[in-house]
């Protein structure tokens, strides 16, 4: 049986149901246990720090401050990961500054996690504060195009079309800041060898990041440290760059040769990165029949006063619709804040929130109805890069999303309940389809099991099971014959699990290599078997782990009896085709949603959400659908309640735990529904397949907004959108 | 440091300790005995990834120190099936799909378990909102309420 595009049940799930599943905080070994001690001011000096008390309590080992920080961390260090934004990254203790409030400035390391927390709380902080600005509001103008990169080139003359056109619109759309909150918190455990190197578990979503890290700032070579990641419990974007219990961890097992494990507690997890606050400008025109004329697309972000975090959010604007007259702006400005991170479709997600509501807001204006508005400006290529697309069947997710969702008779759908306004919304989505280069080892034993090794990840993902598929299948063998690993510096360079580019990268990696060993297999049964000497590879097939010549079998074992013991592993490393950049990938979507606003309390829901996506190849039906199903909801997260509130006189986050962040919760979904288009694609990778972990959260805010304007004729043109939202406007 | 004795059963073997009285349930699971299948997401009762089963319901293991347990039958995710012998729910949550990370999944299989035990779900609402207590951020939630539906009618 084919296993590529089959519904497969994960490999791994055996180990997740019976809680064998090994996350960095399970691995066994006696530990010692390392508790942060955070700033409370924002901006400002350590002018005094008082350990003794802390030193003094039972089971405390050490305790790390920019006192006694090694003195071979300070000179010529390299801090930065493979991700880091220009700027200077972030230094533990390096010295007294306090660059953000929750900064780390003291580490207990203890016997117990709680010795070392008790500890903490005996240390005696005194600082001398600072005054600054807190929130992007109140450094607006500090915004500048200098520290951001450059967005896609304007075309045509924007001022003068959007003069010229018959409807326009100028509008403000604001974002909150949001946090990442894998449910696994961030943790990292090291164990020290009697030989003084190191393996380091890291919830990371590439090991390579963590390793690189490590030898930047301890100076350690690459055999003497070992970075592993076998489970990772979400991350969406926290673990693209090492977070700061690596440093940690690391620095306490160094100093004290022992194993050392911190695990950040779900109010330090809103102590790094997040999804930056954002304001957009957008100003947009059309003429009488509905063709976009106009489009300007303006934002402004916050970064950290280190860094230079940025994205890519309004080149979408040039992207999505066909549009001659384009302007597009984009600025950074500083804060009293960690600096920002991706975070699940980074920059897509903010820059479509604005361009669709925007463009909701305009058909509006023109009286078309949303779709056929869309419809009207559609585009088949790039207008951003003048490149034509890989593949682009957004129509048909229009003409299928239309129908599954029944838009067109929508208005005349049941009335329910006489307090509830019933409304409706859509918006398109799009994310990047990339291939990234990407190595792996492949071997073959005498049972005739195949052991595939990459350094790539599994944040729940579903990696571990459709690399098996795609190697299942290539090989001509059954899905229990194929053992495929990961999460390990030890095995072949895999690009960080990011991006949706992990099945595009590894998996065309993968298919490569099983290829490739075909052709070993080939080449040592020709070798044994004289008789078929003219043979061409072409003139055989492989199936049920046995070479097929016309009538005649031979099992991959026999055949490889005689194999050397250098045959039967191979190495490869599959890049990008020449010639890739001539055309632009991208997965797309629409989205329709049905949302209720309650008259007298305000209360959002949404009843219905229908995405159907364009993604290409689907390696794996079922845990694609989960990974858009998932997303989506992420985006009715975001739409509805997600909100890093930061008190702007301190620039602490009020709301650091999951009482006050609210994500969505199984109450908030209800009829939700995935599907897939056909998409053939023989540009954008081997396998022809895009990634869809990003793509559900793009656009779908932006059409819950669009639907509960539909219903109470209200714009909120803000996120999230709150119940004292929709009764104050 | 002071410590005080409890009595309690844990996976279906009888467990005779002394304890420091500040030790959480989840805590001596991690810690002490080493069973880390129960997941420490929040440690304040606002996730739901550290449930287990005691005397058939669910509790937030983090919120409960284990010396207020005497007497009690505790029940972990080790405690209900294994790899090679799964129990009815995880072959559930399994074919559903149920979970993409895996790791708020040893505490909702829990949930569902004694969201059945107590057979008080009457709609889907219902069953949503018993779920609602276990956060998935992979918000494999569709699949999590089809399982979970699965569980409290087929077993
Ligand atoms: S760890 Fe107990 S509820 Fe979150
Ligand atoms: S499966 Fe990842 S948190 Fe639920």
């Amino acid at each position: 049986m084919l296993n590529i595009g089959n519904k497969q049940t994960r490999v791994d799930g055996p180990q997740k149901v019976t809680g064998k599943a090994t996350y960095t905080a399970d691995i066994a070994a006696p530990f010692y246990h390392a508790y942060v001690l955070q700033s409370t001011i924002a901006c400002g000096s350590i002018t005094a720090i008082d350990t003794t008390a802390a030193e003094a309590f039972e089971g405390v080992k050490a305790i790390f401050t920019h006192l006694n920080l090694p003195e071979r961390l300070k000179n010529k260090v390299d801090y930065t990961d493979p991700l880091a934004p220009p700027g200077k990254p972030f230094r533990p203790f390096y010295n007294n500054t306090i660059l953000y409030n929750g900064q780390p400035i003291a580490l207990v390391v203890a016997e117990s996690f709680e010795q070392a927390r008790y500890a903490s709380k005996l240390i005696k902080v005194t600082y001398e504060e600072k005054k600054f600005k807190g929130s992007l509001a109140e450094n607006l103008k500090n915004a500048s195009a200098d520290r951001a990169p450059e967005p896609a080139k304007n075309r045509g003359d924007f001022t003068k079309a959007f003069k010229n056109s018959d409807y326009t619109i100028i509008r403000e759309y604001r974002q909150s800041r949001n946090y990442h909150n894998p449910m696994e918190p961030h943790a990292t455990s090291v164990e020290y060898n009697s030989d003084g190197n190191i393996v380091v578990y890291d919830k990371i979503q590439g090991v390579a990041s963590s390793l690189k890290y490590l030898k930047g700032v301890f100076g350690l070579g690459a055999d003497s440290v070992r970075v592993k990641s076998d489970f990772v419990g979400g991350a969406f974007g926290s673990g693209l760059r090492p977070q700061y219990q690596l440093f940690m961890a690391t620095l306490a097992a160094l100093e004290l040769k022992h194993n050392v494990q911190m695990v950040m507690t779900r109010a330090q997890m809103f102590s790094f990165g997040y999804r930056p606050e954002v304001i957009h400008t957008m100003k947009l025109g059309c003429s009488k029949d509905g063709t976009l004329t106009a489009l300007s697309h303006k934002t402004v972000g916050e970064t950290s006063t280190f860094e230079d975090f940025n994205e890519t959010i309004v080149d979408w604007s040039g992207l999505l619709y066909k549009c001659d007259n384009v302007n597009l702006e984009y600025e950074l400005t500083p804060v009293q804040s960690y600096t920002p991170l991706d975070m699940r479709a980074p920059g897509g997600v903010s820059g479509v929130y604005a361009l669709e509501c925007a463009i909701d807001e305009l058909a509006h204006e023109a009286g078309i109805d949303p779709l056929e508005f869309r419809r009207k400006n559609y585009v088949d290529y790039d207008q951003n890069e003048n490149k034509p697309f890989t593949s682009k069947e957004l129509k048909a997710c229009y003409a299928r999303c239309e129908e599954v969702f029944n838009w067109n008779n929508r208005k005349s759908l049941a009335k329910t309940d006489p307090h509830l306004l019933l409304g409706y919304g859509m918006a398109t989505g799009s994310w990047e389809a990339l291939q990234q280069p990407a190595s792996v080892a492949l071997s073959m034993n005498e049972m005739g099991t195949f052991t595939i090794k990459c350094a790539t990840a599994d944040i729940g993902t579903g990696t571990y099971t459709v690399m098996s598929q795609i190697a299942a299948d290539k090989l001509g063998v059954s899905l229990d014959k194929i053992k495929f690993k990961l999460g390990d510096t030890a095995f072949p360079d895999s690009p960080i699990e990011g991006g949706s580019w992990t099945v595009s990268s590894v998996g065309s990696a993968v298919a490569a290599i099983c290829e490739k060993f075909q052709y070993r297999i080939f080449d040592v049964w020709k070798r044994n078997n004289p008789e078929y000497q003219a043979v061409a590879f072409e003139a055989i097939s492989f199936q049920d782990a046995k070479l097929k010549y016309g009538s005649k079998t031979f099992a991959f074992t026999e055949i490889m009896q005689q194999a050397s013991k250098d045959e039967l592993s191979i190495a490869h490393s599959e890049a990008p085709a020449d010639g890739q950049d001539t055309h632009s990938g991208y997965a797309h979507c629409c989205v329709m949603v049905e949302v209720t606003v309650d008259k007298e309390l305000g209360i959002i829901k949404v009843p219905r959400l229908v995405n159907v996506s364009a993604a290409g190849k689907i390696i794996n039906p079922k845990t694609a659908e989960n990974q858009l199903l998932g997303s989506m909801i992420w985006g009715l997260g975001m739409a509805l309640r997600e909100e890093g509130m930061v008190d702007s006189r301190y620039g602490r986050v009020m709301n650091a735990n999951f009482a006050e962040y609210h994500i969505a919760v199984n109450a908030d979904i209800h009829d939700i529904h995935t599907e897939f288009v056909e998409e053939h694609d023989d540009k954008v990778n081997p396998l022809g397949a895009k990634g869809v972990g990003e793509l559900g959260i793009v656009g779908l805010a932006a059409a819950i907004s669009n639907a509960i304007f539909d219903a109470t004729g209200k714009r909120l043109r803000k996120l999230p959108m709150l119940l004292d939202d929709v009764l104050e406007v | 440091m002071n410590t005080n004795p409890v009595h309690f059963t844990l996976n279906g073997k009888p467990v005779k300790i002394s304890i420091e009285p500040w030790t959480t349930l989840l805590d001596y699971l991690r810690y002490h005995k080493k069973l880390v299948g129960t997941k420490k997401g929040c440690d304040h009762g606002q996730c739901g990834a550290c449930t287990v089963l005691v005397d058939g319901n669910s509790v937030n293991s983090c919120l409960c120190l284990l010396v207020s347990l005497d007497g009690k039958d505790i029940t972990t995710i080790e405690g209900i099936g294994t790899a090679d012998n799964l129990s009815v729910e995880q072959q559930i949550f399994i074919e559903e799909d149920a979970y993409q990370c895996g790791f708020c999944t040893p505490g909702q299989i829990c949930s569902t378990i004694a969201m059945r035990n107590r057979g008080e779900i009457n709609s889907e609402e219902e069953l949503k909102d018993w779920m609602s207590g276990n956060l998935c951020r992979c918000a494999a939630y569709k699949n999590l309420t089809k399982a979970a539906r699965r569980i409290y009618k087929e077993s």
